[in-house]
């Protein structure tokens, strides 16, 4: 298990290391200069004094070094958009609101598509069963933006039941976490049907029904353990529509999140931001996979024996 | 006697034809794999309806946008912003297909409400009709009417129909959607065949040759998806600048990686099987035995991969637009009609509507078209 966790963590410095070394060179290879239109109302001594203060004067592969240092130090540079602000600092502000929706639209959604998967799964082949397939191929098929739109228009615009957008409170939570939250809902929702399908037609199953245990403990005890097992496997792949659901979801209703400030220094060409906000998400994103998959070693150990070479 | 007897009893026995073998034949046509599949196809309703759906749409993409006289860059300021009509629906409220712009209203009275309702469209009395929800009772926000504009007749074009009604510029939606559709596909087309080709190569070879090979590049599979789709997407788009050609790029570098896996891991089993090995005993090269014997045999893989390539493309064409990397104007995709939209949304849903309910009809349909070939192709993942 040690040694898979340390391959693991290799493979996660070795990627790490790569995007930032791209992310490095594609900033040197960007058109236009740093200091954008200012540059042009400084003399050509305060040019020089700018310079050597952010250290581009230096050749290239010392910026290199500089930058490696600095980044290991978790010091991502400065903002263009934002006068003399340190990225990691704009990043740490926004990490807030992002994290809260996604964890409950993580929480929401893994909740309830595990309980309709369940109930699916039980009540197998019936209405519950083709409306929870439904869901599920609907959820997984349309656009997160376009859901959030029909949010927003509908229970926001028309009912006004809920504020339509920015970050005030709890309330102004929902609608972005219901957007969020449809795609972990439907992924969860037809697995857990699936595995529960499978669990339930067990002999492990039949032997706890003979024994003279309950529907309600046949289903909780004996079957939903075992069928969450395998749901861990999901969780990747979830982790990373939350992330590129973030981006837009926060854009629609105004959050003020990692994923909108990342969207607008698109819009600004802030490039130490786009730059720094990708790392951050490369790290974050990796971590969860890591994470997930010493999980799952730990729960299955059929896993550890292949080293994670499948 | 005996002789008799024989005689007698010979006419109750006939000789009957020799159809021994015939007896033993099984009676059903051949199928091939192929045919097999389809007809399994055939039977799965949810898929059929998807595939006429997806037929009709890129029939649609292809000449939707010829079906009026507009074209899908001609700005018209005078007719921006205004409300889908079509002949013939115009008639049937529920529909919104009527060329109206509708707003409820709030006031203390109704008086209030309308004046309001007079200055939300411009004031131009002779068009719109007031509807009386509720007649209210003085206090704030009792009063509840339904503000009409007939937008067609204002600006005295009754004749004339915008389908899906006119975008900020006055271009036509209809005609807009349709191109955007076209581009969009087109998009997830490239991006789905450099896929394949790149994903079939390099799993292939992957596979086939095993050893040191398989080792190097397994890893370097490992690296490039350990680092998230959505940092080289942006990175790529970054460099190379947003284009048709460079978004499918950036679709395909980040996409070839799981095709490339699916292709190996079935490759790998294949290689050691009799019929490769006979025809290796028979002196076929390398070449030969992957692109005749085990590249048919992954077929199936290869395609319902791809049916689920599709639907992941236009979705991140839609996404990259939406976030603003995407395709620049006047060029139209569905990602930037989408973005369009969103900005006027609560005013002017029915920009946002159409290209939604499009994209959402083509993900569904991918993804259930997918669902049934792969159930036709493979009993085995049949969930």
């Amino acid at each position: 298990m040690a040694r898979y966790i340390l391959q693991r963590l290799g493979y996660m410095i070795i990627t790490l290391f790569i995007i930032a070394t791209v992310s490095f060179f594609l900033m040197k290879l960007m058109p236009g200069s740093p200091l954008g239109a200012a540059q042009e109302k400084l003399s050509e001594s305060q040019l020089e004094i700018v310079l050597d203060k952010y250290g581009l004067n230096d050749p290239i592969p010392v910026q290199y070094y500089t930058y490696m240092k600095n980044l290991v130090q978790g010091d991502l540079g400065v903002s263009f958009q934002f006068d003399n602000r340190e990225v990691t600092g704009i990043l740490l502000d926004r990490f807030g609101p992002s994290l809260q929706l996604g964890l409950q639209a993580l929480i929401l959604g893994s909740v309830i598509g595990i309980l309709f998967g369940l109930i699916a799964a039980v009540y197998h082949n019936g209405v519950i069963d083709f409306t929870s397939t439904i869901i599920a191929v609907l959820g997984t098929s349309i656009p997160s933006f376009v859901f959030a739109g029909l949010l927003q228009y509908y229970i926001g615009v028309k009912l006004e039941w809920l504020p339509v957008a920015t970050w005030d409170g709890f309330e102004y939570s929902i609608l972005p976490t219901i957007a969020l939250a449809i795609f972990p809902l439907a992924t969860s929702a037809r697995f857990m049907r699936t595995e529960m399908v499978e669990v339930l037609g067990s002999d492990f199953i039949t032997t706890a029904r003979a024994k003279g245990v309950g529907k309600f403990g046949v289903v909780f005890k004996h079957g939903l353990r075992n069928a969450l097992i395998p749901l861990i496997t999901i969780m990747g792949p979830m982790a990373v529509s939350l992330l590129t659901g973030t981006l837009v979801i926060e854009k629609i209703f105004g959050v003020p999140g990692i994923g909108d400030q990342f969207v607008n220094s698109i819009t600004q060409n802030d490039y130490p931001i786009i730059m720094g906000t990708t790392l951050f998400f490369a790290f974050f994103f990796i971590l969860v996979i890591l994470i997930i998959d010493i999980l799952y070693g730990i729960v299955d150990p059929r896993i550890r024996l292949t080293g994670g070479d499948k | 006697m005996a002789d008799d007897n024989k005689k007698n009893l010979d006419h109750l026995f006939v000789l009957t034809e020799d159809n021994q073998q015939s007896n033993e034949k099984i009676n059903r046509p051949v199928t091939t794999f192929l045919q097999d599949a389809f007809r399994s196809l055939r039977r799965n309703v949810a898929a059929m309806i998807s595939l006429v759906v997806l037929i009709i749409i890129i029939v649609m993409a292809a000449f939707g946008g010829q079906m009026n006289e507009y074209d899908s860059t001609t700005q018209n300021l005078s007719w921006a912003k205004m409300p889908p009509k079509v002949q013939g629906l115009e008639n049937i409220g529920w529909l919104g297909l009527d060329g109206t712009d509708s707003e409820t209203i709030e006031a203390s009275t109704v008086e209030a409400a309308k004046e309001r309702g007079l200055a939300r469209f411009k004031n131009d009395e002779e068009h719109i009709t007031f509807d009386v929800k509720s007649e209210g009772d003085g206090t704030e926000d009792s009063a509840k009417v339904v503000a009409t504009h007939d937008v067609y007749a204002s600006k005295d074009m009754e004749d004339t129909y915008f389908w899906f009604g006119t975008d900020g510029l006055g271009r036509d939606l209809w005609t807009r959607t349709w191109e955007g559709t076209r581009i969009s596909l087109f998009i997830a087309f490239l991006a789905a065949a450099i896929d394949l080709v790149i994903g079939v190569a390099y799993g292939g070879i992957s596979g086939y040759y095993g050893g040191r090979a398989d080792n190097v590049m397994q890893r370097i599979i490992e690296i490039i998806t350990g680092i998230p789709n959505l940092v080289v997407l942006i990175l790529m788009i970054i460099i190379m600048g947003s284009g048709i050609v460079s978004i499918s790029l950036a679709l395909a570098i980040t996409g070839w990686t799981g095709m490339a896996r699916i292709v190996r891991g079935e490759v790998l089993k294949l290689k050691n099987q009799e019929f490769v090995l006979a025809s290796r005993t028979l002196g076929a090269p390398n070449g030969r035995i992957i692109s005749r014997h085990l590249i048919p045999n992954v077929a199936s893989l290869i395609i319902i991969n791809t049916m689920f390539t599709i639907p992941s493309a236009i979705f991140f064409e839609a996404f990259l637009s939406f976030i603003g990397l995407g395709l620049q104007p006047p060029t139209a995709s569905l990602g930037t009609l989408i973005d369009d939209g969103f900005k006027s949304l609560t005013t002017y849903p029915h920009m946002l509507i159409f290209p939604a309910i499009l994209i959402s009809v083509i993900m569904i349909a991918f993804n259930l078209l997918g669902d049934g070939l792969r159930d036709a192709f493979d009993p085995k993942m049949r969930k």
